[in-house]
């Protein structure tokens, strides 16, 4: 016993030193990975922040000129910047809200037995992957008020979807909620299928309504996992840009990152689009900070 | 508990069944519209009322892959029977296969842009999955100082919106010469998809147990073999559906390839929203290009069935 002991330790001392030690590999595992996210991803924007208090254009060989706080003053000061900033609350909220309902909704409706369930579950999640910019090209056809399918679908005639000023955003609104629905169902599928079946059951017992049994006994019990789902949509649809690009031009559906692109890419104001730039990343950092403090509470549970 | 269930209740049961038949249909709707509009000929595509009855054509896929231009007059008797069928089904549409001087029939645009979508998904998801895997064991397995904060710095260089970041670089790729190449978008992909791999891998290799390697390691194996004969083997399912997402979302990415790329290494992505030009477009070269591009996510998606939801939550969400 005691020689086997010996000759096991021994085996694995020797092993050790013939290895790298565990703080070397730990340091090879991490370390580059590290560096490259620094390298491409904080070099640019350190960069970018440098440029951003310049006049500098990338379609000119002008030097840049060095203009203080200038970019970002005016940028705070443009009614244009605050009004697609509210265009962008707008369509956060209207698809986020309509998200959460369908997702919802049709967890709600598939949280029982059905014959072909993951088939049909598997079905509703295909929308949301699939490339944004390529389905959101197809709902042009849709759209169209002429030979569209939705028009026809719904006898609505040829009503304007995406050529009108006051639709517009709603229409790309519409096309995220049928995208990405499915992302708040599969959360809330998970968070319903967590419920412990005695709880309804002593609601049963106790004759509770099928409201009561909804609002004090389902919605609490999933409400973390929707708020999950809440944040990181809302994270997404701030973001957005592919669907609303492809989808329409209309000025009233101008969203934050297609100005931006806009003003970096097409009138090439390369300094201000690099202060905006920095003007947006704060947000995005402020609303991922809170979806990470969330999920840690979330996981302390 | 038996319960017993009232006739209101089965009621309400068939109802639901019912609602969620109605609803996948509508969810469906869409796809099944790429589909079938990638068979039809290009004069049952926007037809009032829409046609959703018809014979399949082929058509749409030959358009979609050969160099086309139209018919000024329609081609002789002798010329149509010489013809092969993939031409004649371009003649019938009014419009000829263009061929080079040597009678080499010229492609389009399209499938070079779809090799450069394999080309930039699978190497950038090689390099993500490779590197997030290591980083994620060291996470699982060592003791890091301030884990949670680079945790958090990694994920966050996920959330940046991508013309942030397309800004800068942009500028940088152009100072030596990496716009339009396929290592430039590779490159942005493999940092893009990196943050996610890790933060997935970390899930993976938190389950499997330390016992297995410690085991092995009282055996004589140094860390590095337990790594890779008893740990890879452990996460290869893990590994697996990792890469399928990576591989989606890069397959998927849409900005950085329109700001990044023009024309060398375009990717499928940019390239057929841009078909639809001012004039009428051929909606069912469109479909025919897309349902092409949709096709392997759609397989994916029922591989991945049961990862879905930890790959979409980050890995937050485990069932």
């Amino acid at each position: 016993m005691a020689t086997t002991m010996i000759t096991t330790l021994d085996r694995s001392s020797r092993a050790a030193a013939r290895g790298l030690s565990d703080i070397s590999i730990r340091n090879l595992f991490i370390i580059p990975t590290i560096l490259f996210l620094i390298v491409f991803n904080i070099f640019p924007l350190i960069y970018s922040l440098g440029y951003s208090f310049t006049d500098f254009r990338a379609s000119t060989n002008a030097p840049a000129n060095f203009i203080g706080l200038q970019n970002y003053r005016d940028l705070l000061n443009d009614p244009y910047v605050w009004s697609n900033f509210a265009i962008t609350a707008k369509y956060v909220i209207i698809s986020v809200a309509g998200q959460l309902l369908v997702g919802f909704g049709v967890a709600m409706l598939l949280n029982r037995d059905i014959p072909l369930k993951g088939l049909l579950t598997t079905l509703l999640l295909l929308p949301m992957m699939l490339s944004m910019a390529v389905v959101g090209l197809f709902w042009k056809l849709l759209y169209d008020p002429s030979f569209g399918i939705i028009n026809y679908a719904l006898g609505l005639g040829t009503f304007e979807w995406l050529s009108d000023p006051n639709m517009a955003l709603y229409a790309v609104a519409l096309t995220d909620i049928w995208m990405w629905s499915p992302f708040v169902m599969l959360l809330s599928l998970a968070g319903l299928s967590a419920v412990p079946k005695h709880l309804y059951e002593a609601a049963a017992i106790d004759r509770a309504g099928p409201f009561y049994t909804f609002f004090r006994i389902t919605l609490p019990l999933v409400a973390p996992i929707l708020m999950i789902a809440v944040i990181f949509r809302t994270m997404e649809a701030f973001k957005t840009f592919d669907l609303a690009y492809i989808l329409t031009s209309q000025p009233t559906a101008e969203l934050i990152s297609i100005r931006l692109y806009k003003m970096a890419f097409q009138e090439w104001q390369t300094g201000r689009s690099c202060a905006m730039a920095y003007i947006v990343l704060i947000m995005v950092l402020a609303i991922t900070n809170i979806y990470v403090k969330y999920l840690n509470k979330v996981k302390e549970r | 508990m038996a319960a017993v269930r009232t006739s209101s209740e089965i009621g309400f049961n068939r109802a639901a069944i019912v609602a969620v038949l109605v609803v996948t249909i509508i969810f469906l709707a869409p796809i099944y519209w790429i589909a079938s509009t990638a068979f039809k000929p290009r004069n049952l595509a926007t037809t009032i009322p829409p046609t959703v009855v018809f014979q399949p054509e082929i058509s749409p896929f030959v358009k979609l892959f050969a160099k086309r231009s139209q018919l000024r007059s329609p081609p002789t008797p002798e010329e149509y029977a010489a013809a092969p069928w993939w031409e004649r089904v371009v003649f019938n549409g009014g419009e000829k296969i263009v061929r080079d001087g040597k009678g080499e029939v010229q492609w389009s645009g399209y499938p070079s842009r779809f090799m450069n979508s394999l080309i930039v998904a699978i190497t950038s998801t090689v390099l993500a999955v490779g590197m997030g895997t290591f980083t994620a064991y060291g996470f699982s397995r060592f003791r890091v100082k301030g884990e949670a904060d680079l945790l958090f710095f990694i994920l966050s260089t996920r959330m940046l919106p991508p013309v942030v970041v397309a800004i800068p670089m942009f500028l940088m790729y152009r100072a030596v010469g990496l716009n339009d190449s396929h290592l430039g978008l590779i490159i942005l992909y493999t940092a893009f998809n990196l943050s996610f791999s890790v933060w997935l891998m970390k899930g993976f290799m938190d389950e499997i147990p330390k016992e297995y390697e410690e085991a092995a390691l009282v055996d004589g194996y140094t860390r590095m073999e337990a790594f890779f004969k008893i740990v890879l083997p452990e996460a290869a399912t893990g590994i697996a559906a990792t890469a399928v997402f990576c591989f989606i979302t890069a397959w998927n990415e849409y900005a950085f390839a329109l700001i990044m790329t023009s024309r060398r290494a375009q990717t499928a992505p940019p390239f057929i929203p841009s078909q639809v030009g001012s004039g009428l477009p051929d909606w069912t070269v469109i479909a025919a290009g897309t349902f092409l591009f949709l096709l392997p996510v759609a397989i994916f998606t029922f591989l991945l069935r049961n990862h879905l939801l930890r790959g979409m939550s980050f890995g937050a969400i485990r069932k």
